[in-house]
């Protein structure tokens, strides 16, 4: 892999930080008047999801990690892997663990797109779109006319995730659900 | 973004505030009888300051090629005209430093510099508390020595702690391995990230007396049985906005400064520049002793303004030019 310079370090480049593949999240040039120059620059550790705060002199590089995010569609799970498939026609597999998948697993649907991010050929994160619908298996009855605002009760989806909804939500609905926060928006 | 870089970065609001600025200064400066001067951006000499690499350019002139550099800071040419004219001079300049570009540096930048012959150290000081204070609206003012600093904040002393400790502390504070790095720069490395950060919160804070290693142009002198540069530096909001010196103006020992930072620049690898020796033969005359300072006027800007970064008072910064 190549290696990149401080000057290089933008926003969603990919570095190794200690045998670990991390996401440059932001780079600040700091430097003394009359003194040496320093980059801060804060890294997500993409196996941990943590974010690390480390400084740099400016002009160190670290190297590239092999990551790459790819959109795949997700087809079935056996148990104990995810199975995600390329949709650019060539039909690639990828089988995601547990530890991959994380907190994805709440909102996975079949036939649906997901952000697969492989780390030397391998699944490391599964992600989500920023909106998902799902349907509502489980909840308590709607009453009929209450569109007010305000009162709120549990509904169970289809992947098992447990959302807030209004009142007049009924088991059967479609929800469209905002994954970053786990918050109900609307009806589909 | 890309198909909106021909257009200003700045508000038209950030326009007008710059330009009442800079006649709020210029005003200032009447009142005090301090001249207003212009010096070239492009002169023949750089600066040899180890973290200072200055912009050279190649000019043509009837066929001869030379290799000029655009001034890091006005500084030799106003020392230059104070051996000439021993006035009180300033000058609002544009200062270009290579490499320095983030949300608080542009590698263009507005610099204003001033030299008041007669004017002590705290004098001087006063000043700068003056002209920020008013510009910025705060009228409190704290002053600690770099060394009280280090031992308030970190409990090390840095004019006589081990290089290894300083070592260790930069790797526990920021991650950052600093070893093999000059001691100067650990210090530089602790100062900015443990220590800027908290000065002038609501207050004018000036920094003085700092390592001899870190004297640039300025005094060196004795104070507590260390050698201590006759240097200040003033933070508003954690932000390094001017740097004043008691000026050296012992020729020998500026040569022997300007030749001993391009030995270091040499060691590591940095590019060469002439030195100005057209300075140390002003600074053979027999000058008043005298302070100077700078005080960069995009930071002031934003500063007294707000704003965040520094492409919202530039109109054109690095990425539109």
């Amino acid at each position: 892999m190549a290696s990149y310079s401080t000057n290089e370090f933008r926003s969603g480049l990919k570095v190794m930080l200690e045998g670990d593949p991390c996401a440059i999240l932001d780079n600040e040039f700091v430097k003394p008047g009359k003194g040496q120059a320093f980059n801060r620059v804060k890294l997500r550790n993409l196996k941990s999801g943590r974010v690390w705060e480390r400084t740099f002199k400016s002009g160190e590089s670290l190297e590239g990690a092999d990551v790459m995010d790819l959109d795949m569609e997700y087809l079935y799970t056996d148990g104990e892997f995810w199975h995600f498939m390329l949709n650019d026609g060539s039909f690639e597999q990828h089988a995601a663990d547990e530890t991959a998948l994380g907190d994805t697993v709440k909102w996975l649907k079949e036939q649906d797109i997901y952000t697969v991010t492989l780390y030397n050929g391998e699944p490391l994160a599964i992600s989500p779109a920023n909106f998902v619908e799902l349907e509502v298996v489980e909840t308590d009855p709607g009453l009929k006319g209450d569109t007010a605002q305000g009162g709120s009760k549990p509904a169970t989806l289809t992947t098992g995730a447990v959302v807030k909804v209004p009142l007049f939500v009924n088991i059967g609905d479609k929800l469209k659900v905002d994954t970053r926060t786990g918050e109900y928006v609307s009806r589909a | 973004m890309s198909s909106s870089l021909w257009q200003a970065s700045t508000s038209w609001d950030a326009l007008k505030q710059r330009a009442d600025t800079l006649n709020s200064i210029r005003e200032f400066f009447k009142v005090k009888g301090v001249l207003e001067v212009d010096t070239p951006a492009l002169m023949r000499a750089g600066s040899t300051d180890l973290h200072l690499d200055s912009i050279k350019a190649t000019v043509d002139v009837a066929g001869v090629q030379q290799d000029l550099y655009l001034q890091t800071s006005p500084e030799f040419a106003l020392k230059r005209l104070l051996a000439t004219h021993g006035q009180s001079i300033f000058q609002i300049a544009k200062a270009f430093r290579n490499g320095e570009a983030g949300s608080r540096h542009n590698p263009e930048f507005t610099m204003l510099e001033w030299y008041r012959p007669g004017l002590c150290f705290q004098g001087l000081m006063n000043e700068v508390a003056e002209l920020a204070g008013e510009l910025l609206g705060i009228s409190t003012v704290e002053s600690f020595s770099y060394r009280s600093l280090f031992l308030e904040r970190l409990s090390v002393d840095p004019f006589t702690a081990r290089p290894e400790d300083l070592v260790t502390l930069c790797l526990d504070k920021t991650g950052c391995n600093m070893v093999g790095e000059p001691t100067s720069s650990s210090l530089d490395l602790l100062m900015s990230h443990c220590i800027e950060p908290y000065l002038g919160q609501d207050v004018l804070t000036f920094v003085y007396d700092f390592p001899a290693s870190q004297a640039a142009l300025s005094k060196i002198d004795v104070v507590d049985g260390v050698q201590v540069a006759k240097r200040f530096e003033l933070y508003v909001s954690g932000a390094e906005l001017a740097n004043g010196y008691d000026e050296l103006l012992d020729a020998k020992e500026q040569e022997r400064r300007f030749k001993h930072d391009l030995e270091m620049r040499k060691s590591l690898d940095k590019s060469q520049v002439p030195w100005d020796q057209k300075l140390v033969e002003a600074l053979k005359t027999d000058m008043e002793a005298c302070c100077g300072v700078a005080l960069g006027i995009d930071r002031l800007l934003m500063l007294r303004y707000g704003y965040d970064d520094i492409s919202e008072v530039i109109a054109f910064p690095f990425d539109r030019t």
